[in-house]
């Protein structure tokens, strides 16, 4: 059977593994990770288990996935909406997808992904599938009802033509389309130095080929295991390596890990769960180069502190770039700081004018967000793109005065160390914090993030249960720093700098043509 | 005198029978206030929102032990009984248990054999958890006379404050203290032979030993012992009365040996053994347009949350395909009940009161010909926040031998059982 668990909704109350050992595991008090695989020997148990998850934040795979059968739209589509195409496989295509069949789209369906791979789950990616508990390969996504889609996979969109309405693909074929949904993502932002990154030894973790072949690599217990940039998935791919006994080496050029997500001053929480972990971990330190021997063979790394590591694998993990390349020239707003949108899903073209038939969703897209200053943000993390899959999809088919913006708090998780990380609202967004709840002594806290006097995001370490109330905090525009008599306060609520390094903003080079408000336009030349 | 207010009819026990007309009307107002400065709660979101709430506390009433303390010693605590009873450190005790709670049903169904009439509450729903409780603590069953009363006790104790008489709390208090003394000989006990079960787990533990005092161990082993007692009895008591109503339910808990998971699920919804959590505010908390003070104590109605129609469609209506996730599109999850509350103090024995009762319910379903019941509705026990039939008298042709469908044996053969009935 198929299953996934979404992860922000659960709050580790550890029921699911009760029920079913064998399928769900704690890490930790709070962290859950499962084999979203299992074998049909565990049916009883994972209906038991997702029975049983007070927050069903278990999906299990739809027992009818027979042909689809049309329900009649629940509202009033738009003319001549007859043909949907979703370019991008993933999680926010395939969300994308059932919901559309779900609110009663019954024209033609089709899927283009340039993965060879039914679509799948990457979360386990950098963590019990790196571990070896669920091969990589066994970590598809569960499905709906049936879709009766026309699947294009292991086949790339290498254009758009926006005025013939058609996404071309690798292969020549121009498939036509009423309504597009671009759900590109990213891709993993490779080691800069071409030579070095192909040495055999050299990973990035962004999709099921990445995790299988480190996975090999890491079972095959190497001498020492170097990671570049502690990020999300650079401190899980550590995290994994600590508990397979593996000697490793964090390295990244920020104060602490984390820094760049959650500021330094959570960061060096973090940072202390590396060192506990045995982790080497040097911060404010950067990769000079990596060097291999006569065979190809990564041997060794040289630092920025002037040491020299020998290591036989090393993971780049140093953020992301999105998959964009293919709308070179299509008009739309995109570039390297993803495809432009409107609260709506719906792409902004290079003049900044709202399409209507272009929709955007997942890691790719960048949209306003209201709460935080109508700023533009792009958001990788999986609730993002589950939630922004529903509204577009929604808004595709549906008129003007029906559609949905896309108001919720971003939320995320991470399952690192032992520990269960998750975060609601912008942390970024924010100058200070306070610790209301818990102690960071024992890594086990919630930090409220505040800006201009107003609570504007919160992170839980293990404490995932109170993440919801902080989120109506921010959503009410609460005063910050909170004044509340709690349960569980810290002796002093004092709040402290947040350390957050603002990001260098990524620039667009654009010229402006024509001097008529019918002729005026803007020209992309440089995206970033 | 003013007119009873819609929660002070719920207390009487003239509606103990069928409080759910109450809970409608409870419903009409998210937040009252009573005449004695408490407050009710009364709808779905509501209710979970304030569960999860830290300005909320559970420093309140009588039972030892973690249910009334707060994080962090309540986290403490239930990090520390955890660690031998359930995941990350030993995830499969509960699922381990399997056999035993299926050898235990067995027995108490095998004794029926030759009656057409039993007393559910008294020959099955009491002793099945009893039983399972003692064996999974390490309790002595023969000291069941003893804990039965100190249990019936503290229960009487718990009912609201301000409605409960001040002899019953004391009693409760006498309780409690008596089982603090016999546990702390049983502790003893399991030091000097260590047994497989929960306690002597504890007690051999030198890093449990060091984060719990004595007098907290104690506590709590009372704590656990009590705390699953009039709950599973309850839940499988209205589990059999409520398909007993629903005849085709039954069969099909008979036929679908998956059925009875959503069945369990949807009766701690619909007819769930605990219909009011107590909470005090530590300050003001605003919760749907009505500030409740600073030290203002809060009844969350759980069983009226559990029946509120925006939150499931059709809230009276005994449905267990309301729980079949594999047949719910992902977007439209919301049927969770209320319970096993939520929050911190979510239920610490969930997972074996939902082994015991679909363990139980699918036995009884098995092997009762042609059951019903003989008195309709039954008899009430007094509390109002632990519900339950006093007694259930159900009649039935005949019990069919275990080995007819297939006892002693193994699940798989249960569902092979079920298949061939069906
Ligand atoms: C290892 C790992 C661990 C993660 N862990 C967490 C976590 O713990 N918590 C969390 O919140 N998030 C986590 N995430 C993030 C989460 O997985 C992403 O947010 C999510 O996958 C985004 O989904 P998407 O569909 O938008 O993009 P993607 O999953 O990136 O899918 C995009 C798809 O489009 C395809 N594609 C690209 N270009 C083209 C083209 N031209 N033509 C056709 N197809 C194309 C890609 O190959 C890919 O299949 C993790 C990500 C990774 C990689
Ligand atoms: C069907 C049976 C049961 C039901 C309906 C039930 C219901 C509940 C509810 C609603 C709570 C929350 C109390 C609150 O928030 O104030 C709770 C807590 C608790 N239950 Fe149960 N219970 C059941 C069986 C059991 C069993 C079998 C045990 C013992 C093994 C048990 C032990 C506990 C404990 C220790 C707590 C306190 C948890 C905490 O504070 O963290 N329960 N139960
Ligand atoms: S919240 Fe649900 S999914 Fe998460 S650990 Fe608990 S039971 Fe499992």
């Amino acid at each position: 059977m198929r299953l996934v668990v979404d992860l922000n909704r659960c709050q580790g109350y550890g029921q699911c593994a009760f029920a079913a050992p064998g399928v769900f595991r704690m890490r930790g008090n709070e962290g859950l990770t499962y084999d979203p695989n299992p074998g049909d020997d565990q049916r009883r148990k994972v209906l038991r288990a997702a029975a049983a998850c007070p927050v069903r934040a278990i999906v299990l795979e739809h027992r009818a996935r027979g042909p689809v059968v049309a329900t009649p739209p629940a509202a009033a589509a738009p003319d001549g909406v007859e043909r949907i195409v979703i370019v991008g496989a993933s999680l926010a295509g395939l969300r994308a997808a059932y919901a559309l069949r779900r609110e009663g789209f019954a024209g033609s369906l089709t899927m283009i992904g340039d993965e060879p791979y039914e679509p799948y789950d990457r979360v386990p990616l950098s963590k019990q599938a790196l571990e070896g508990w669920v091969p990589a390969q066994r970590t598809a996504l569960p499905r709906g009802r049936a879709l009766d889609a026309d699947w294009r996979l292991g086949q790339p969109a290498v254009g758009l033509d926006r005025r013939d309405k058609r996404v071309l693909l690798a292969d020549g074929e121009r498939v036509p389309f009423d309504r597009l949904l671009i759900a590109t993502g990213v891709r993993a932002q490779p080691w800069p130095n071409r030579d070095e990154a192909a040495l055999d030894g050299v990973y990035t973790v962004r999709d099921r080929d990445d995790a299988v072949g480190l996975r090999e690599r890491l079972a095959a217990t190497p001498g020492h295991v170097l990671v570049i940039g502690a990020g999300f998935i650079g401190s899980e791919v550590a995290s994994v390596c600590r508990e397979l006994g593996l000697p490793v080496t964090v390295v990244d050029r920020g104060p602490a890990p984390l820094a760049g997500a959650l500021g330094a001053a959570i960061g060096r929480i973090a940072a202390e769960m590396h060192r506990d972990a045995g982790v080497d971990l040097r911060c404010e330190t950067s990769v000079h180069a990596l060097e291999g021997d006569a065979h190809g063979h990564l041997r060794r790394a040289r630092l920025s502190d002037g040491s020299t590591l020998d290591v036989d694998v090393a993971v780049a993990a140093l953020g992301s770039r999105r998959n964009v390349e293919w709308l070179e020239g299509s008009g739309l707003a995109a570039g390297r700081w993803g495809v432009a949108c409107d609260s709506g899903c719906r792409a902004f073209d290079v003049n900044g004018l709202v399409t209507d038939d272009i929709f955007v969703a997942g890691d790719v897209a960048r949209f306003p967000h209201p709460v935080y200053d109508y700023q533009l943000m792009a958001l990788e993390h999986w609730g993002n793109a589950v939630d922004q899959a529903g509204i577009a999809a929604h808004n595709m088919i549906s008129l003007a005065p029906d559609r949905w913006p896309h108001l919720t708090l971003p939320v995320f998780w991470s399952t690192q160390f032992g520990t269960e990380i998750k975060s609601i609202g912008v942390p970024t967004f924010a100058d200070e914090i306070v610790v209301t709840q818990g102690s960071t002594a024992d890594r086990r806290f919630v930090a409220a993030y505040g800006r201009h006097g107003r609570i504007t995001a919160a992170v839980t370490f293990d404490h995932g249960m109170w993440l919801e109330f902080y989120g109506r905090l921010i959503e009410r525009a609460a005063p910050f720093p909170p004044r509340l008599r709690t349960v569980d306060e810290p002796p002093t609520r004092q709040p402290v700098p947040a350390e957050i390094r603002e990001a260098p903003p990524i620039h667009a080079t654009v010229a402006l043509t024509g001097h008529e408000p019918s002729e005026r336009r803007a020209v992309l030349l440089h995206g970033g | 005198m003013a007119a009873a207010s819609v929660f002070e009819r719920v207390l009487d026990y003239a509606n103990r029978a069928d409080p759910y007309p109450l809970y409608r009307e409870l419903r009409e107002k998210p937040v009252w206030r009573e005449a004695d400065g408490s407050y009710v709660v009364s709808r779905y979101r509501d209710i979970v929102a304030l569960l999860h709430d830290p300005r909320l506390s559970s420093r309140n009433v009588g039972l030892g032990g973690f249910i009334h303390q707060d994080p962090p010693e309540h986290d403490r605590i239930r990090r520390i009984l955890d660690r031998h009873y359930g995941p990350p450190e030993t995830p499969d005790r509960i699922d381990r248990m399997e056999p035993d709670l299926l050898e235990i049903v067995t027995g108490l169904i095998d004794g029926f054999t030759g009656r057409t009439e039993i007393d559910l509450v008294d020959d099955f729903s009491y002793p099945l958890p009893v039983t399972a409780i003692c064996r999974l603590l390490g309790v002595p069953l023969e000291d069941e006379p003893r804990f039965h009363a100190w249990a019936d006790a503290v229960i009487d104790g718990l009912g609201p404050p301000a409605h409960t008489p001040e002899q019953a709390r004391r009693k409760a208090t006498d309780a409690l203290a008596e089982m603090g003394e016999y546990f702390a000989i049983l502790i003893d006990a399991h030091r000097a032979v260590v047994g497989e079960d929960l306690l002597s787990a504890i007690v051999a533990d030198a890093s449990t030993r060091e984060g719990m005092s004595r007098a907290e161990l104690t506590a709590n082993a009372a704590l656990l012992l009590i705390a699953g007692h009039e709950t599973t009895v309850n839940l499988i008591t209205n589990g059999m009365l409520t398909l007993l109503r629903h005849p085709d339910m039954l069969d099909r808990v008979r036929r679908e040996p998956e059925f009875v998971i959503r069945t369990v699920e949807e009766l701690l919804r619909y007819e769930p053994p605990v219909h009011f959590l107590l909470r005090v505010a530590l300050d003001d908390v605003d919760i749907a347009g009505t500030t409740i003070p600073a030290d203002a104590t809060i009844h969350l109605a759980v069983a009226s949350g559990s029946r509120d129609p925006h939150h499931v469609p059709d809230p009276d209506r005994f449905d267990p395909d309301r729980h079949d996730l594999e047949r719910i599109d992902v977007d439209a999850r919301e049927s969770q009940h209320l319970g096993f509350g939520g929050g911190v103090h979510h239920c610490f024995g969930a997972p074996l009161a939902r082994l015991e009762t679909q363990l139980a319910l699918t036995e009884l379903a098995l092997r009762l010909e042609n059951p019903r019941l003989l008195a309709d509705p039954p008899p009430y026990r007094p509390n109002p926040v632990l519900r339950g039939p006093r007694h259930l008298r159900i009649g039935f042709d005949r019990v069919r031998p275990a080995e007819e469908i297939g006892i002693p044996r193994s699940r798989e053969a249960a569902d092979e059982a079920a298949r061939q009935l069906g």
